[in-house]
């Protein structure tokens, strides 16, 4: 098994790292699956996690300048590597003023993602900054649970309103109640609602838009004013909504009544999917 | 004692209560003829810190009344860092600061005369205490490199706010090298993330080691020094030398000098793995260190460094003159250890074991005697008047 690749532009690094604190936001440990073309931070569904999951994909050429990886056969070249996300956000946040960065796949008494930093600095000395990441290699019997998750038929889909917004609204209702209803339309209206005992709180939002649907069947019998609502875990969505530091270039929201909610953002060129279950 | 500091220095003296409160949790003030020193160790015993204000520093200075002793005494360092705490209103509001000890109240002064004629007065108790001192000698480490501070404080930047020890050594190519340190991981499931930062010798204004020597010492003592040299923008130099001596990092300028003494690992302590990284390992010679010292009764150690040093007569003299020739401990008289100036080690502290004993360690290191007195870190028993 062999990793290394080299960024040397200063914006795909910066993204890089973006892509990175993001992912650190949204996952203490994550998987990092590496092929060829793409590298994937992968959550797969556990208990552990509240049966949240999460697909992030990036095409590994519109980082890195050189990219060579060997998996762990010819018929199976993939790597999956299980890491501590913060560690890799820390490493890359060094690399603010870079001149180059190199990451590989290195054994250092156990296996390691090293990050090598060649630093700009004021003089002409070079200053070399390198992380040692400790991963866990993911053997291949457990691959199967680390696939790409089917995008579920969704009663509704609907585009977001500013994430930043939605992070403030659900952020005031977290201390009110544990769990919060999402629920939208074919109409473009969406709604956020607690109830306790004492008190409901909704915020609608509206003219939000509808993309396109897959289905058309679907759509047309469905009544535009009828909502589809999911009941998830507050401190899920929060969750969520807080690693979205940037708003994303598209941001969908796709809702299985009553069974699970799941977002499809698109940061540029990077994709996140991120899927949360009906509270049960 | 009576000194006044005013404008721009009564934040630089804040700062360097900020400095030494990183260290201990008891400030020692000594005023002497060189200047007003302030003083603290930790509770383990394995850093000392000390900063000398020269008379200059200061409008006014008189170390002592003319015909009395000057007054030594140590005072709470959380109650002196009350009056400097938030150093941004220091500077802003602070004009003068008057500190004069009142040796019939027991009672250190601190008055802040501020903006529009407020004046606010801070009345700490104190102890009286003889000399916290810590005989040490730069000029006796075989290493030393300096560098302005603000490229050890870049150095120190990619490491993380928690990490406790680092591992400070010469690669190949004369390059400096910074390590995180772990502890042994034996046990731990989940590994921590290794980081190290490599700088060329050409950032360094003095580079005096020969490649494979590292030491290792704990970075959060060090960064209180750090960031009090980056706001001076001072150079800071360290010296050092084998692993398990202490090592030394100083600054200077016209108007104060400052020092931290921080005990390093020792060979025995250092993972070889560890070590191999940085260079080929250290010769040879380097001497093997009693495993024992764990267990030994540090209690008699310290009562041989504190005979050791009143041979010396040093009362007197400022902690940081070198005093020449080795001193092999003599035997001591009856020595009531319970020194009631010198709080014992609290129960619920539970010092890095490897470093205490370390540094005493150093200090008797049977195998071969140091050309010069080891680094001791004594206080003056009170019971050999």
């Amino acid at each position: 098994m062999k990793f290394r690749a080299k960024i040397v532009d200063t914006a795909c690094l910066n993204h890089f790292t973006r892509v990175s604190n993001m992912i650190a936001k949204l996952a203490k440990t994550c998987t990092l699956r590496i092929s060829p073309d793409k590298l994937n931070f992968i959550l797969s569904d556990k208990v552990a996690n509240g049966g949240v999951s999460m697909w992030c994909e990036l095409e590994q050429e519109n980082f890195f300048s050189e990219f060579q990886m060997e998996g762990v056969s010819a018929e199976n070249n993939e790597i999956y590597l299980e890491l501590t996300s913060e560690n890799l956000s820390r490493a890359l946040k060094t690399a603010q003023n870079a001149r180059a960065l190199k990451i590989k796949l290195t054994n250092k008494h156990f296996p390691c993602l090293t990050v090598s930093i060649e630093l700009l600095s004021v003089s002409n000395s070079s200053r070399i900054v390198t992380h040692d990441i400790p991963v866990r290699v993911i053997p291949r019997k457990l691959w199967k649970d680390l696939r790409e998750p089917t995008v579920p038929d969704a009663d509704v889909s609907i585009y977001l309103p500013v994430l930043k917004t939605m992070k403030s609204i659900v952020e005031k209702m977290k201390n009110i109640s544990n769990h919060l209803i999402i629920e939208a339309n074919l109409n473009g209206e969406l709604n956020l609602k607690i109830e306790t005992e004492l008190v409901c709180v909704t915020t609608h939002f509206k003219d939000l838009g509808n993309p396109p649907s897959a289905s058309e069947d679907a759509s047309q019998d469905r009544n535009p004013e009828q909502m589809a609502e999911v009941r998830i875990d507050i401190r899920r969505l929060l969750q969520f909504l807080a690693g979205q530091q940037v708003n994303p270039t598209k941001a969908v929201c796709n809702i299985v009544s009553n069974k699970i909610v799941h977002f499809d953002l698109l940061h540029e060129d990077v994709s996140l999917q991120y899927f949360i279950p009906a509270f049960s | 004692m009576k000194c006044l500091v005013a404008g721009g220095n009564v934040k630089v003296l804040g700062k360097a209560v900020h400095s030494l409160s990183r260290i201990g949790d008891e400030l020692y003030l000594e005023p002497l003829e060189d200047g007003l020193s302030l003083r603290t160790v930790n509770s383990s015993r394995s850093a000392y810190a000390c900063f000398l204000f020269a008379p200059l520093f200061f409008q006014q200075y008189q170390a002592a009344t003319p015909g009395q002793e000057a007054l030594r005494c140590k005072i709470l360092m959380k109650s002196f860092l009350a009056v400097f705490r938030s150093l941004a209103t220091v500077e802003k509001t602070v004009e003068r600061c008057c500190i004069s000890l009142n040796g019939r109240n027991s009672r250190l002064v601190v008055q802040l005369h501020c903006r529009y004629g407020v004046r606010k007065t801070h009345n700490l108790s104190f102890q009286e205490c003889e000399s916290l001192q810590a005989v040490f000698d730069p000029a006796l480490c075989s290493h030393v490199l300096r560098a302005p501070a603000r490229v050890l404080g870049e150095a120190v930047q990619p490491f993380p706010p928690t990490l406790a020890e680092v591992t400070l050594g010469i690669g190949s190519g004369r390059r400096v090298i910074l390590r995180s340190y772990q502890e042994d991981e034996a046990d731990r499931t989940v590994k921590a993330m290794v980081t190290e930062m490599s700088i060329g010798e050409e950032d360094f204004q003095q580079l005096q080691a020969r490649e494979g020597v590292a030491i290792t010492f704990c970075l959060k003592e060090f960064r209180g020094l750090l960031t009090f040299a980056e706001s001076a923008n001072l150079s800071l130099s360290i010296h050092f030398d084998v692993p398990g001596r202490p090592a030394i990092f100083a600054i200077k300028d016209s108007l104060l000098d400052g020092h931290f003494v921080l005990a390093t690992m020792s060979e025995s302590d250092l993972r070889s793995p560890e070590r191999h990284r940085l260079a080929p390992p250290l010769q040879a010679d380097s001497t093997p260190h009693l495993d024992d010292f764990a267990n030994d009764d540090i209690d008699s150690y310290m009562i041989a460094m504190e005979t050791t040093a009143d041979i010396e007569g040093s009362r007197a003299v400022p902690s940081m003159s070198f005093s020449p020739g080795h001193q092999p401990p003599s035997s001591p008289g009856p020595y009531s250890e319970d020194n009631d100036t010198e709080p014992s080690i609290e129960p619920g502290t539970p010092p890095p074991k490897k470093f205490r004993s370390l540094f005493f360690g150093s200090v008797l290191a049977p195998a071969r005697s140091p050309p010069g007195p080891s680094p001791v870190l004594a206080e003056d028993s009170e019971g050999e008047g």
